[in-house]
């Protein structure tokens, strides 16, 4: 039944809802600002959100960065691409090149104040070497990594065989570095994550204040000890000037556009492409491309599917492809691209046009319709999978696809998110059972600017191989000739045969090299170059 | 009613049961490795089975479903394989953010669409009806993240009245909070009064029109007590309805004002871990927005029965 109304006395009245709709208005309105942030804090827009802090464990870039401020190295690399000692004070070499014996310099500390000894970067670099591709052609050549209990600056490697690369190898500028951490940590398998972040770098890491995917908080070590000389990307004095860095994660590029432009964020490691002019024009940023090896963006045949199992085929597939068209789609500006033909990046020692003339010239087309026919090309669909999430990956399958069915290739062009991708293309299953037959990706040129470390050379095949995984027997018995090569000229040869058989056997195409400034706001001075960021040496004023 | 409530609190166990099951059975059939987004480019199969293993991937589904809902029941939510933090950690981390901008936003719109919405049908016809139905059709309308932008671009990079971005807790001081919060607030506002605008308008229409409204002001009764007393009580219910989902749906997650805005809440949370295949992470919050609607929806009838005492539930 119906109650009768007017029950229960209303308590609010008209009048008084509007007035405290307009109080609480001017309240939110009106909030008055407080806690600045110090004037001695980097505030900093990453590429990424830093989730994974174990910088062995994983290759991500974002994981590296976070080891270049907590974790120091043997060696780095300077901006002429050469191992300078970092940790390092002095080193020998017997005269059967079998014994490195290295010293470390004085005064190196970790951040729970343990000091840095042999044993600790023996237990760091086997761990490094069980990860790392280069570190795993190391260990092939290594015998025993020990200290010494006569003196714990000692650190010495003895080797099986004389292997030319052992200081380039410690000195490896990108995903893995072989950071050093205490032997306690180091011993943990490298499978699993350390469970601390103490390393002697020149930051420490506040874990108090870390958020997944919201914030990474890092503080001036203070009992740090720089080198003398000046900094020259990782190489160098590594000299804190601030207090304190923050990396925040922006989730959206207007966003960390409107930050920067209202002094909220102090660095942006990598905005696009397309409001990069909006950037330029203000005078309060300073844009500037610090990796000057750039990032090289290949496309990636599958060997082990047909039709892609046929170097015909795959040959075929690349002869199409001209990097202008790619180039042109993905950055747009020549001003921060490159046609590049060298599988070790152009602008390094190894750098090389053989064999690359038709991607970069364009004018493989006819030649890409020979080789389908040679090839008996029966019209299979290629599967070419498209991450459609991650901006710099979704336009190069789209190009690709277009320039092979140009030439006469079906293409099966295939829709999904990136971490789809990474977990397919693992598998090495015919297509029908989820199986692929070629994907797109990018690498920082320090990632593959040699045959070490370039895994698209790796010719061991479906055991050992990377995705894709070309057996080439020939390949593997020139990169082993290289990892012994005594002279630099020696290793230029070797690297050229090395890129022509690669091309001719269809391996991988790199197709266009391509340059992602920074901007940061004028008050910060002394950014560094370097494959990957840095940020000693800055000082915010 | 205590029955009611019992009755009502023990049908949600199945409920989120099915849930549970739902979306632990949908993760592990989308795509995507953890080991390999983990492991990185150069990772050979026998460091990501082993990696899996460590992770607890290898084992059978039915034995990773039975250890997970094992450890949910003594309240323990795993940990993220990605970051290797505490799932709980990160969503009371992510919890400030987001029931902040659910208060602020719920109360500012109900402060601001009631009176608009009663205003609108007691000059139902005029332009000031017009005018709220116009906003109505705006807040609606237009995307939020297109409101978001323009109140940056006007009240941060032009007058410079508020920060662009960030989120910083309460416990920073209330001047600081309420400055930060204040434009993602305004921007959801601005949706949450076209909803509750547009339903209070419609509820008193029809409210207005009854007998009793009519012999309410033949006695002689001031107007605004007649639209607050008689006509806006009996109007509660479907207000009470949409303003209980409209909570439950920010606290679920706002993605695009979270993302537009910087403030680190459950909805970025939830995408991130989505894009990371973090499956523990995602299991967690989804069964936490599930939650969250079935003890909304408990308060809202328990609020029916509290404001129109009509209703009885047995």
């Amino acid at each position: 039944m119906t109650k009768p109304l007017d029950l229960v006395k209303w308590p609010v009245s008209l009048g008084r809802v509007m007035r405290t709709s307009v109080m609480t208005a001017s309240v939110l309105a009106f909030a008055a600002m407080a806690a600045p942030v110090s004037a001695q804090t980097i505030i900093a827009s990453k590429h990424s959100a830093l989730r994974v802090l174990d910088p062995i464990l994983t290759t991500a870039y974002m994981s590296r960065n976070h080891g270049y401020m907590i974790y120091d190295t043997l060696f780095a690399l300077d901006e002429d691409v050469t191992p300078q000692p970092q940790m390092v004070d002095t080193w020998e070499v017997s005269d059967d090149g079998l014994t490195y014996t290295f010293t470390l310099r004085d005064g190196l500390m970790f951040h729970d104040g343990a000091p840095v000894t042999g044993e600790d970067v023996a237990a760091s670099i086997a761990r490094w070497g069980e990860r790392d591709s280069m570190g795993q052609v190391l260990m092939e050549y290594v015998d025993t990594m020990s200290g010494s209990s006569d003196d714990p600056n000692l650190f010495i490697i003895q080797l099986k065989e004389p292997y030319g690369l052992v200081i380039d190898s410690l000195a490896k500028p990108s995903s893995n570095v072989p950071f050093i951490m205490p032997k306690r940590l180091a011993e943990t398998p490298s499978t699993e994550p350390v469970p601390e972040q103490i390393g002697s770098g020149p930051f420490k890491w506040v874990a108090d204040e870390f958020q997944p995917g919201v914030k990474a908080v890092y503080e001036k070590f203070e009992d740090y000890v720089p080198r003398d000389e000046p900094a020259s990307w990782a190489a160098g004095g590594k000299v804190v000037k601030v207090d304190r860095v923050e990396w925040v994660v922006f989730p959206d590029d207007q966003t960390t556009l409107n930050a920067i432009q209202s002094g909220e964020l102090d660095y942006w490691e990598q905005p696009p492409i397309d409001l990069l002019p909006i950037l330029e024009a203000n005078p309060d940023v300073t844009v500037r491309n610090t990796n000057t090896l750039g990032y090289q963006t290949i496309i990636r045949p599958n060997a082990l599917n047909a039709p892609m199992d046929d170097p015909l085929i795959r040959k075929a597939a690349i002869a199409s492809i001209y990097q202008k068209n790619v180039l042109d789609a993905l950055i747009g500006n020549p001003e921060y691209y490159e046609l590049c033909g060298a599988m070790f990046v152009c602008g390094t020692p190894l750098a090389t046009d053989v064999g690359s003339e038709t991607l970069t010239e364009g004018n493989g087309q006819d030649l890409a319709r020979e080789l389908l026919e040679e090839a008996g090309y029966d019209g299979t669909p290629i599967v070419l999978m498209h991450p459609t999430d991650v901006g710099t990956l979704r336009t190069q399958p789209v190009v690709v696809a277009q320039a092979m069915r140009d030439v006469g290739f079906e293409v099966d062009l295939q829709a999904m998110d990136w971490q789809t991708l990474v977990g397919r293309r693992a598998s090495q299953a015919p297509v029908d059972e989820g199986g692929w037959h070629m994907f797109a990706t990018n690498w920082v040129g320090a990632d593959v600017f040699n045959p070490l470390v370039n895994n698209m050379v790796n010719g061991k095949g479906p055991d050992g191989g990377w995705f894709g995984w070309p057996e080439v027997p020939e390949i593997e018995e020139l990169r082993t000739a290289y990892a012994t090569a005594e002279t630099l000229e020696e290793q230029k040869e070797i690297a050229a045969q090395i890129q022509e058989l690669a091309y001719d056997e269809g391996m991988y195409a790199p197709i266009g090299q391509y340059f992602v400034p920074s901007a940061w706001t004028s008050n910060l001075e002394g950014v560094l170059d370097g494959p990957a960021p840095y940020f000693w040496n800055i000082s915010k004023n | 009613m205590v029955g009611y409530i019992i009755q009502r609190i023990l049908a949600a166990i199945p409920v989120m049961g099915f849930v549970a099951l739902f979306v632990f059975l949908m993760l592990r059939l989308t795509p995507g490795d953890p080991a390999a987004i983990i492991a990185g480019d150069t990772a050979t199969p026998e460091q990501l089975d082993r990696i899996r293993e460590a992770l607890g991937l290898n084992d059978p589904l039915h034995i990773q479903f039975i250890t997970w809902i094992g450890n949910l029941l003594q309240g323990e939510f795993g940990t993220s394989v990605i970051s290797g933090k505490p799932v709980i950690e990160l969503i009371q981390a992510r919890m400030e953010p987001t029931i902040s901008l659910a208060l602020t936003t719920i109360i500012l719109s109900v402060l601001i669409a009631v009176p608009l919405g009663v205003i609108a049908a007691w000059k139902h016809g005029t332009l000031i009806d017009r005018f709220v139905m116009l906003i109505s059709v705006l807040g609606f309308s237009v995307p939020v993240f297109v409101i978001g932008y323009l109140m940056i671009s006007l009240f941060s990079m032009q007058l410079n009245w508020f920060p662009v971005q960030g989120f910083r807790p309460i416990g920073d001081g209330l001047g600081e909070f309420l400055h930060r919060i204040a434009l993602p607030t305004f921007t959801l506002t601005l949706l949450y009064i076209a909803l509750i605008a547009r339903i209070t308008r419609t509820s008193m229409l029809e409210i207005l029109g009854d007998d009793y409204i009519r012999t309410a002001r033949a006695k002689g009764l001031p107007e605004a007590r007649v639209l607050m007393r008689h006509a806006l009580r009996n109007c509660s219910v479907p207000i009470i309805t949409v303003i209980g989902i409209g909570f439950a749906l920010i606290i679920s997650g706002v993605v695009v004002t979270e993302s537009v805005f910087n403030l680190p809440g459950l909805g970025r949370l939830t995408v991130d871990a989505v894009l990371a295949r973090d499956y523990p992470v995602i299991q967690a919050v989804i069964l936490l927005a599930s939650l969250i609607y079935v003890v909304v929806n408990l308060l809202i009838d328990i609020a029916y029965v509290l404001l129109d005492p009509r209703i009885r539930y047995s």
